[in-house]
């Protein structure tokens, strides 16, 4: 992390980046240049930060989200939730009361739309009180679909400067990343990563099938649905001050459980680590490889992360059995 | 613990499943439930493991209603090894699996304790499988998958044991090596069985359901008669005990004329309708 701080649009050595963390955070020492103080603890301290919540946000959720559909293309984009996002924060930037709304309003509206879509999936993922898997999954690739059909017609609707923005939106970025959005963020992950690994055990048992897990004295349906609100919640929160970036919470996970394993009490910790480590390294590529400009996360997640996934899924000979 | 169910009905979208449906296992009892499909034997076992909640009737383990049991308590008690396929085991070992079982002994806080990796031990060792203990359990054969749902079902600790079919695409050996070690265990068992030779092996004494009621109750040879076998299964066979004690079904060359002429039936009907 403190490496992703130094590197950027102007490199600054590591030792003038440690001693500006450390003069911030234990205020010992001395203030060096104002100019790069600014940089460092204005700009790519805040950045770093976004960056390591939303990856380890995002893989949590496309982990807990695999095993409660039960389908290993199971992410937040799957099931609807990143597309419930950007409609609500396309619908901002392009109807919004412009510049008053669009900073914390688009991050509302990404919210909510995530949190709409969750709860729409859970709402038609379910019948009779039974939450089947199946059902589940295909609701949310439905949902999904509405949203990013509304979407593409609000677009339709939008000037090319709008355009722009959305676009950049929805690629993802946490380039805007400021100290005030940071503690919420961090509790919401925080507090997520720490409450889904307390469900660990069952998260488990619901690898066994439903039935299985039925008999194991779980209520699945009950676990489902808190999962599913929980998952929501989560990539509603990161979604919301980064934008949709997409494949981190597909790829992450099925990364940790081919190195060590399903069992989601050491999964889930590991998952959040990665993302974390893994959106860093993307988003210092995406500030350096086209110095001074900028390139979406989105492009940049899944362009260097495939390769080494399909690597690493044909090594692994585990999966030939399933 | 002894398993009593009590005139249960059930009704699954609107069509009746089970009808005044009674049996009873006492402590350390095998009770096999044998019929044919679809005569609701897999559906009797869920409203036991408390999995579809009956419109009529209790299930009494020990001297409690299953369905008044908080799930996790009533799990305590009884542990199943079923035909469940929509799970995705991939990634755990047979460790993993087997620990599973301790699931209902935890509530979300629970942690493992020295109680638990022994129940887990002691379950791996008895069903035989230590030494697949680290292998993923995806990659077993069909018979080392069951012994490790059983083993699984074990470390449970359960007073109660519900078996679907666990002997089912299992060669014949791994079917007797995995009888006997259910008769072993000495725990209550109600298992469903397909295999009536195997059923005759196992248990104790057996419930026929047809159609959803149960036909005929008591020990193997006395329900297992040529009557049931052709009114029930429409196939011709005689029963006895041979001296080593094993009940033996000696199916006749031809089926029931009967079953001829309806399976004949079933053929022209299809024809026509092509």
């Amino acid at each position: 992390m403190m490496v992703a701080v130094s590197i950027g649009a102007v490199t600054i050595p590591l030792g003038e980046v440690w001693g500006i963390v450390l003069h911030h955070v234990t205020g010992t020492g001395t203030p060096g240049d104002l100019a790069l103080d600014q940089i460092v603890w204005n700009f790519r301290t805040p950045r770093v930060v976004l960056a390591a919540l939303v990856g380890a946000g995002l893989a949590v959720s496309g982990a807990v989200l695999q095993t409660v559909v039960s389908n290993p293309l199971a992410d937040p984009t799957v099931l609807g939730f990143s597309y419930g996002a950007s409609l609500g924060a396309v619908l901002i930037i392009t109807l919004g009361g412009g510049a008053v709304l669009s900073g914390v309003g688009v991050s509302a509206a990404a919210f909510l739309g995530a949190v709409a879509a969750g709860a729409l999936v859970f709402a038609l993922g379910q019948r009779r009180g039974r939450m089947a898997p199946t059902r589940l999954i295909l609701a949310g690739v439905a949902v999904g679909y509405v949203f990013l059909s509304a979407t593409s017609f609000v677009q339709l609707q939008a000037t090319p400067t709008e355009l722009r923005t959305v676009m950049f939106w929805m690629l993802g970025s946490v380039a805007g990343a400021q100290w005030n959005q940071l503690p919420t963020v961090a509790v919401v992950v925080i507090a997520g990563t720490a409450l889904l690994t307390l469900f660990g055990r069952r998260l488990n048992v619901l690898l066994a099938g439903d039935e299985s897990a039925t008999a194991l004295g779980v209520d699945v349906n009950r676990l489902r649905a808190v999962l599913l609100i929980l998952s929501a919640l989560l990539t509603g929160t990161v979604i919301a001050v980064a934008g949709g970036i997409g494949f981190v919470g597909l790829m992450i996970p099925h990364l940790v459980r081919l190195t060590i394993g399903a069992d989601h009490r050491r999964l889930l910790p590991l998952t959040a680590l990665l993302g974390a480590v893994y959106l860093v390294l993307v988003d210092l590529l995406s500030r350096t490889l086209d110095r001074p400009n900028e390139l979406p996360l989105g492009i940049l997640t899944a362009l260097l992360g495939a390769p080494f996934f399909l690597w690493l899924l044909r090594r692994n000979k585990g999966l030939d059995y399933a | 613990m002894k398993l009593t169910v009590d005139q249960l009905h059930i009704t699954l979208d609107h069509r009746p499943i089970l009808r005044d449906v009674s049996l009873e296992a006492r402590k350390g009892d095998i009770v096999g439930l044998v019929g044919p499909n679809g005569s609701g034997k897999s559906t009797l076992l869920r409203a036991v493991y408390r999995s579809l909640r009956p419109a009529e009737g209790v299930v009494r383990v020990g001297d409690d209603d299953v369905w008044a049991l908080p799930a996790r308590t009533a799990a305590r008690r009884t542990a199943a090894v079923l035909q469940d396929t929509t799970g995705n085991t991939t990634g755990l070992s047979v460790t993993e699996i087997v620990a599973l079982g301790r699931t209902p002994h935890h509530g979300l806080l629970g942690r493992d304790g020295a109680e638990d990796h022994q129940a887990v031990h002691d379950a791996i060792d008895r069903c035989g499988v230590r030494p697949l203990a680290d292998r993923d359990y995806t990659s077993l054969s069909g018979g080392e998958r069951q012994r490790v749902l059983l083993a699984r079902a074990l470390a449970q600790s359960p007073q109660l044991l519900v078996l679907d079919e666990l002997t089912n695409h299992l060669d014949i050996r791994a079917r007797f090596e995995l009888l006997d070690l259910i008769r072993s265990t000495g725990i209550t068992t109600l298992a469903v069985l397909h295999d009536l030779d195997l059923a005759a092996r196992l248990c104790d004494y057996l419930v026929v359901l047809h159609e959803g009621a149960v036909v005929a109750a008591g020990p193997v040879l006395e329900v297992l008669t040529p009557q049931v076998l052709s009114d029930v299964f429409g196939v011709r066979a005689d029963t006895d005990r041979h001296a080593d004690g094993v009940v033996r079904i000696t199916y006749a060359a031809q089926p029931l004329a009967l079953d001829v002429a309806a399976a004949d039936a079933v053929t022209t009907a299809e024809t026509v309708d092509r």
